[in-house]
């Protein structure tokens, strides 16, 4: 009894600290679509350089037979934080040379540019070995603070650090978007129009809360990173990467943080549940297909909240200007 | 060199195949299909599902004179163009026109359009699962041409037929009262209203002959290389960059968009990696963005 | 019969009330113009009556039947045809696919049609093939209102016909729109051109602030002084 109980208790954690990190990226979209309204299909990108960045940085230069195997174009193996320190950094970086490109682009454009700016990114990654090992990606990346307890307990430890991260850049997303700055972007996502004519330069402000969301989908991606212990171009798809994060965000509401949360964790509970049940039910014939089920699922849940509710679930918060 | 070339005008003839039926649903209906990669691949799958039919009941099995399909594949093209069609308006009643009626902005339209793309990519898994599939197995005929280009009889066949189909559309549009209420729509629509054109009733039209034009790539490109359910996405980048290219409104112009994405994006792996084809294409659209946003052939829509 | 009568009319968009309790009317064969400077409404007065545009509340007739609401593709078969002030014509389309596009809810031959909106514009005749978008403005309105005369209306509604034209030009243009009401079509107008206007009207109204400010025959009108001075900068 006691046994089952872990199990649960375990699944249920890796559960959390997946669904956690997704809703750190959701906050990160939040900035982006749901406060400033820029329509940033490339998630996946900043998930990827974030990953990566915080990868490189915290490994080692393979020394020895590794070095048969794994390319990589830096090792600097710094510890755990400057990782997440440099992903931000990295992915921030990365958004402001994406944003001095695309967003003069009116908002359809600047989400297909986005979607290539991704793909490009990925397919960098594979295409390229000596930057980060090709497809074959990186392994062994470093766990946090690993050494504390057993093995089988590990994941009660990350999932504190990932809470922690949520907690911090949660409070952090609230008082800015509370803030004058969080204002002017407002203002700008319900009339750009109106918003420059006040004065307001719409392109710096558009700029930086494309690089403050960038900066939290890259801790996301360096989150993501430890806590798989390893990571490949082939995990920073249009799917994975981008699109389910926009299905959390719709479906939890956009324009809101709580929203963005629960979003993250209804849908990774779709998801990942969903592959449980459909195992159950389905016949043993179908089982290699059964898990493209998820798609038609979430594609679903995508266009269904649109249609019905497009606020999602806890809708625009009401924003209470303290100032 | 001028192989890459030739085969670039293959593959650029069945993306124009794509773009100008994505081009008259922009300009009509404002609508960014980000399903219509998805829609290829499920048109191609439809003339499987024909092909394979037609085997079953144990007819129309002999090869196409020098081709590489047999008549099932080639008759096949009829139920793809159906059902494709079908689809196209399907999807527009239950998804698009709702969001229309509301005054939704394009915007939404867009990330709703995402959301059926992969819909329809899970159901295309889950029916024929993720091998590849062929149309047919065996030998593919090639001809041997000067300049050292090798040109299968299959691509012949793919050329003249997607060629053909752009006509007959371009035709439509030009000399049927209908085509020139589409142009008219896509030019301007209020005033189109005013004239009592009857918007919805042309949308249907429109997504029939973007469902027509879907299918017949996706078919076409079956021929050309295999099916699997990605297919279609990767269509999509240089799908979009061809109607950027050509301006929003031109169908000569997503033409041209169509046939500059396939033989640049063939040209470049003389140079590049060919995974990174749509980052090729994906450069294209910026620059068009950034220097020339109207396209080659659009105007300025205000 | 009055073609046209509207009684208290209230119409916007969104939250914005543009048109607030309007009423007015205009007798068969009439040529009726509304005078009013920017922002009085008389666009959104036109979409209402067309039905680009639903009235929130009031009523709207055409020939003592209750059209309010109707949708433009049904307006336009009972006999009543719109020109818009902007984007009146389509572009890409060549002079004769524009004719042709006015007539799309007709079924039968439009080619005499064509013909007899040609003699009423003969400068259109010699660029019959040519893309509409690049005609002069002076071609272009002149074929925006061929498109709108392709359904033979009995009632044709215009907005500001002297946008954007040069003064020659606008009298031209008013002439033939003359001609038109002395052929039977009533006319109703809105403009900021008051000049134009009242030399051809029979009667005229003068809206400000979505409010009717004064009516009267346009000879009166014209002559009023404080009319002119408040609502006509004269």
């Amino acid at each position: 009894m006691g046994m089952e109980l872990a199990g649960i208790l375990r699944f249920l954690a890796s559960f959390a600290i997946m669904a956690s990190i997704y809703a750190i990226f959701s906050m990160g979209l939040n900035v982006h679509w749901g406060y400033t309204g820029l329509l940033n299909y490339g998630i996946a990108g900043f998930f990827a350089v974030g990953a990566y960045a915080s990868a490189l940085i915290t490994t080692p230069m393979p020394t020895g037979v590794l070095a048969d195997y794994v390319d990589q174009a830096i090792g600097l193996n710094q510890p755990f934080l400057v990782g997440v320190l440099g992903a931000a950094i990295a992915a921030g970086l990365v958004a402001a040379l994406v944003g001095l490109l695309t967003l003069r682009l009116r908002e359809g454009y600047l989400a297909i540019s986005t979607i290539g700016i991704a793909e490009t990114i990925r397919l960098f990654f594979n295409n390229e070995p000596w930057l980060a090992n090709g497809p074959e990606g990186l392994i062994g990346l470093p766990r946090p603070l690993h050494g504390l307890v057993a093995p089988r307990y590990y994941n009660y430890i990350y999932l504190v650090i990932v809470l922690a991260f949520l907690g911090i850049i949660y409070v952090a997303v609230e008082r800015g978007i509370r803030s004058p700055w969080g204002r002017v972007l407002r203002a700008i996502r319900e009339d750009e129009v109106m918003a420059s004519a006040d004065g307001k330069n719409v392109f710096m402000f558009k700029l930086q809360s494309l690089i403050l969301g960038a900066m939290i989908m890259g801790i996301a991606g360096a989150l993501y990173a430890h806590y798989s212990a390893a990571i490949q171009p082939g995990v920073f798809t249009p799917l994975f990467g981008t699109f389910i994060i926009w299905t959390m965000l719709t479906l939890g509401g956009t324009g809101n943080n709580r929203g963005a949360i629960l979003g993250a964790f209804l849908v990774w509970a779709l998801w990942s549940w969903s592959t449980f049940f459909i195992s159950k039910v389905v016949p043993s014939g179908f089982q290699t297909r059964a898990p493209f089920i998820r798609y038609v699922l979430i594609g679903l849940v995508l266009v269904i909240v649109l249609l019905r509710r497009p606020r999602g679930i806890m809708g625009e918060e009401r924003q209470v200007s303290r100032f | 060199m001028p192989e890459l070339i030739v085969y670039g005008i293959v593959l650029g003839s069945i993306i124009a195949l794509g773009s100008v039926g994505l081009t008259l649903i922009w300009s009509i209906t404002d609508l960014f299909n980000c399903a219509h990669g998805d829609q290829i691949t499920a048109g191609a799958y439809f003339a499987l599902l024909a092909g394979s039919l037609f085997s079953q009941l144990g007819f129309l099995q002999g090869k196409v004179g020098p081709f590489s399909f047999n008549w099932g594949v080639l008759l096949g093209f009829v139920p793809a163009i159906l059902l494709s069609a079908g689809l196209a308006i399907l999807i527009d009643r239950w998804v698009y026109r709702p969001l229309r009626r509301w005054g939704a902005t394009s915007i939404v339209g867009f990330i709703a359009s995402i959301g059926v793309a992969w819909v329809l990519r899970g159901l295309i898994y889950i029916i024929w699962g993720a091998d590849f599939h062929f149309y047919s197995t065996g030998l593919r005929p090639m001809l041997f041409l000067p300049l050292g280009i090798k040109l299968r009889t299959d691509e012949i066949f793919i050329i003249v037929v997607a060629w053909a189909a752009v006509a007959l559309v371009y035709l439509f549009l030009k000399r049927t009262k209908m085509g020139k209420a589409l142009r008219a729509l896509a030019d301007n629509p209020p005033l189109a209203r005013v004239a009592g054109i009857d918007t919805e009733r042309m949308i249907v039209w429109a997504w029939a002959i973007a469902g027509t034009l879907i299918a017949i790539a996706g078919v076409l490109y079956g021929i050309e290389t295999q099916l699997r359910p990605e297919m279609g996405w990767i269509f999509l980048l240089p799908l979009f960059a061809a109607i950027i290219l050509g301006g929003q409104g031109s169908i000569t112009g997503a033409l041209a968009g169509g046939l500059v994405m396939g033989i640049a994006q063939q040209v470049s792996t003389a140079w590049l990696v060919p995974s990174y084809k749509p980052a090729v294409a994906f450069i294209i659209m910026i620059l068009v963005l950034l220097f020339r946003p109207q396209g080659i052939f659009g105007r300025r829509r205000t | 019969m009055t073609d046209l009568r509207l009684e208290n009319v209230v119409s916007g968009y969104g939250k914005m009330e543009v048109l607030h309790g309007l009423s007015l009317e205009v007798e068969e064969g009439e040529f009726a113009s509304v005078l009013g400077p920017n922002g009085a409404g008389k666009t959104t007065l036109l979409r209402t009556i067309f039905g680009v545009v639903k009235p929130w509340k009031g009523k709207v007739y055409f020939r003592d039947e209750d059209i309010t609401g109707f949708p433009p593709e049904r307006l336009a078969r009972m006999g009543m045809c719109y020109v818009p002030q902007e984007e009146s014509i389509f572009p890409s389309l060549t002079v004769q696919e524009n004719l042709e596009m006015g007539a799309f809810i007709r079924d039968d031959d439009i080619r005499p049609r064509i013909e007899e909106v040609l003699e009423l514009f003969p400068d259109l005749r010699d660029r019959k093939q040519s893309r509409a978008g690049e005609l002069s403005g002076g071609m272009r309105q002149m074929l925006a209102i061929g498109r709108a005369l392709m359904l033979n209306p009995r009632l044709l509604l215009l907005d500001e016909p002297s946008t954007g034209l040069a003064p020659f030009l606008v009298d031209a243009i008013f002439d033939r729109i003359q001609k038109l009401n002395e052929e039977g079509v009533t006319i109703f107008l809105v403009e900021q051109n008051a000049r134009a206007a009242l030399r051809h009207s029979d009667r005229a109204y003068i809206l400000e602030g979505g409010e009717k400010k004064a009516e009267g025959s346009a000879q009166e009108i014209w002559e009023d002084e404080e009319i002119g001075r408040l609502y006509l900068g004269r």
